[in-house]
């Protein structure tokens, strides 16, 4: 059957169709929507078909480590993350990739080249050489759908997780997306043959490490025969262009047959060391790599060719350093004439992202900045999420924001080097995901910081997802440590401005670990709430 | 048939429930269809676009290059503006007149109308007032901008009104109507070929 899907919804379709039993994720764009998508199917599952495990984790180590779980068990599961995430689950990915994978598992890495709503634009499939596993990068929604039964199939065939890379441009695009009309079939449950494979004493782990490194060569031998990997010898085979994953579309999108180019299209790795030696048989003379993200095959590739052979792109300028490939970037690489149009408008002024009309953060930030007026050189230390934006216009309240939990160490790290008042400033989900250790260090070593977490009672920036420690985060601050006394909460309401800003004061005067909980229901999901009440 | 569009607007606006009702439309007729869409940071009231390509062949990249946009779909003027570099030269825009105005310094209103009216090819509508005169409620100025924009999607008239029918049967028999209403006001003050 035909379905309008995004590339997100597609993988998440291709999961449920291909006997997912359990998806392990933390929501981050551009990836949220592949489990929001199997939580609505698992929402009108029919009857009798069985379930799959889809609430969201803590954070995407824990979303690893369920995942091997369950692919212990003999079951198929898939993790989902954007490409940050990835550093989150490090330890648990790269034992995997040691331990190998028993059922079916399959790591979903949605990357955000240009930055459109992350921090860095990391790509993932250095960590799939990393881990030295495969690695699939679709090239449209189709391919991704097919992909993950592949992928599925491909892991309980080697007995090694894959990793499934897609970027903004795949994940939040929508495509018509033939599905097979199949009732998903689980695994039952299986135990490992060798259960020593999963305990990694460094004695078990050199033999495994040994049967990974052994199992390379199959590696590169499958990327050979994939059908996802295709090169077509050209007219005028003294160019070549290789194109990766979506950069395909940008190619084809300009290439005329007159051009001749031989093309190697690559969605599988390792790098297909055959069709490239085919290529460079045939006479190249320039190989341009089209890629999008950071210029990994770019690099690859010049280990793979004669020196005689001339390698252009990403890092000779023949396409951007850096930043997401576009249509145009692509037409002016292959040497091909703008086409006619208009000149920017002039008039047209920025129009940054903002804290809606109402929202908590901002009487959180209002209250913050009041108060510390009233202190030479305060410093606050921000994390990620909507309230990242109380760093722009009007509030300017942040000093440093870097990743997920950042704010409560580092906030710690200054008090230590003599800084006062020296404040952290974390969501509640975020908290959760990677907040709780640090605060940990705090109380342990009575760090003169104010924790302020701005509880919104959800994951606000990707949408209003549930969130790990709601209803439960004083519990979670007094078992902790935090000195009860010093766990204070407020409603972030512009009539309790004055409560608020005392609040703050106190406990920036106190010479210790203060918690500070801001607690206001996110505008988005409460608005959503009275809707469906009303309903 | 071939046609690349931009939806733009400003976070919140819903600028997705258009590109729900012609893909709907499209994917009834057989048609290939491509829609990048913005989700995460920038849906906090931030500038938003979509990527909107229809085809009769296969589409290629899911972004429309520079200049082989035919038509701008905007529920706000300066949103509008921002794409015209991705406009073709006798491409269209269809806009709202009603600015949101969430920034410090928004654009003189004279100057953007100036600006809007020396693209040859567009219609700047007061979509709200059309809705409530079509007796659909404001949420369905986004249909009129719809309906206004039929002539240049290349799925006609009544194909496009069975897609608004479609998207919207779960709503009810009342909504269904408004929303239709809403897409005939725009289509009888749209674009004119």
């Amino acid at each position: 059957m035909k379905h309008l899907l995004l590339g997100d919804e597609a993988i998440a379709q291709g999961a449920i169709d291909a006997g997912l039993s359990g998806v392990y994720a933390y929501p981050g764009t551009p990836s949220t929507e592949i489990t929001e998508y199997i939580q609505m199917r698992e929402a009108k599952r029919p009857e009798g078909q069985a379930p799959i495990f889809c609430k969201w984790a803590a954070n995407e180590k824990t979303a690893m480590e369920a995942a091997l779980g369950m692919s212990y068990m003999g079951k198929r599961a898939l993790v989902c993350m954007k490409h940050v995430g990835m550093n989150v689950c490090m330890d648990a990915f790269m034992a995997g990739s040691i331990t190998g994978a028993n059922g079916g598992l399959v790591v979903v890495a949605a990357d955000d080249p240009s930055m459109h709503s992350s921090q860095n634009e990391q790509d993932s499939r250095f960590y799939a050489k990393f881990a030295m596993i495969p690695c699939f990068e679709p090239s449209n929604q189709q391919e991704a759908y097919d992909m993950v039964q592949e992928a599925f199939e491909l892991s309980e065939k080697i007995h090694y997780p894959i990793l499934l890379r897609v970027t903004t441009r795949m994940a939040h695009s929508r495509a018509v997306v033939e599905t097979r009309e199949n009732t998903p079939k689980q695994n039952t449950m299986k135990m490992p043959d060798n259960v020593k494979h999963f305990i990694l004493l460094p004695a078990f782990a050199k033999g495994n490490y040994a049967e990974l490194v052994a199992a390379q060569d199959s590696f590169v031998t499958l990327s050979n025969e994939s059908s996802h990997n295709c090169y077509v010898k050209g007219s005028n085979p003294k160019k070549a262009i290789i194109a990766t994953g979506i950069a395909y579309n940008y190619l084809m999108e300009n290439y005329r047959p007159e051009m001749g180019y031989s093309i190697l299209k690559v969605s599988q790795y390792p790098l297909p060391v055959a069709l490239i030696d085919q290529m460079v048989k045939d006479g190249t003379e320039e190989v341009m790599v089209i890629e999008e993200g950071q210029p990994v095959v770019e690099e690859l590739i010049r280990g793979l060719v004669p020196s005689t052979v001339k390698v252009i792109g990403r890092l000779t300028g023949a396409l951007p350093r850096m930043g997401e490939l576009s249509p145009d970037c692509v037409r002016a690489a292959l040497g091909l004439e703008a086409l006619p149009t208009r000149e920017a408008d002039t008039l047209v002024v920025n129009r940054p992202p903002a804290l809606c009309q109402g929202c908590g953060h901002r009487d959180m930030y209002s209250a913050l900045n009041e108060v510390l007026k009233e202190y030479k050189n305060p410093r606050v230390f921000g994390d990620i999420g909507c309230y990242t934006l109380g760093a722009l216009p009007p509030y300017q309240a942040l000093h440093a924001t870097l990743e997920m939990g950042a704010s409560v160490t580092m906030a710690k790290g200054a008090a230590d080097a003599g800084q006062h008042p020296s404040i952290g400033v974390i969501g509640d989900s975020t908290f959760t995901h990677s907040g709780m250790t640090g605060l940990l260090d705090c109380v342990n070593s009575k760090s003169n910081v104010v924790i302020i977490i701005s509880d919104n009672l959800t994951t606000g920036m990707t949408g209003g997802q549930d969130s790990a420690g709601t209803g439960r985060l004083e519990a979670i601050c007094t078992g902790l440590g935090v000195e009860p006394e010093h766990l204070r909460v407020v409603v972030p309401l512009p009539k309790n401005m004055e409560e608020i800003k005392q609040v703050l004061r106190e406990e920036i005067d106190y010479n210790g670990t203060s918690v500070v909980i801001a607690r206001r229901e996110c505008i988005q999901t409460l608005k959503r709430h009275l809707k469906a009440a009303k309903k | 048939m071939k046609k690349d569009i931009i939806l733009a607007g400003v976070g919140g606006q819903g600028i997705l429930s258009i590109a729900t009702v012609v893909g709907e439309a499209a994917l009834t007729e057989g048609l290939y269809l491509k829609q990048a869409e913005v989700h995460g940071i920038s849906q906090r009231g931030g500038d938003v676009q979509s990527n909107l390509r229809i085809s009769s062949e296969p589409i290629c990249s899911d972004l429309i290059p520079k200049g082989g946009a035919d038509l701008i779909i905007s529920l706000e003027p300066m949103e509008a503006l921002r794409y015209v570099s991705y406009l073709k030269p006798d491409g269209w825009i269809v806009t709202s007149n009603a600015p949101f105005v969430n920034i410090p310094n928004y654009p003189d209103m004279e100057e953007l109308n100036k600006h809007l009216a020396a693209v040859k090819n567009h219609v700047a509508l007061d979509v709200e007032t059309l809705a409530k005169e079509a007796g659909a409620p404001s949420q369905a100025a986004n249909m009129v901008l719809l309906g206004a924009a039929i002539p240049m999607l290349g799925i006609d008239h009544d194909k496009m009104i069975a897609g608004v029918r479609r998207v919207f049967a779960r709503k009810g028999e009342a909504i269904v109507e408004s929303n239709v209403a809403a897409v005939e006001a725009g289509y009888k003050n749209g674009i004119k070929l």
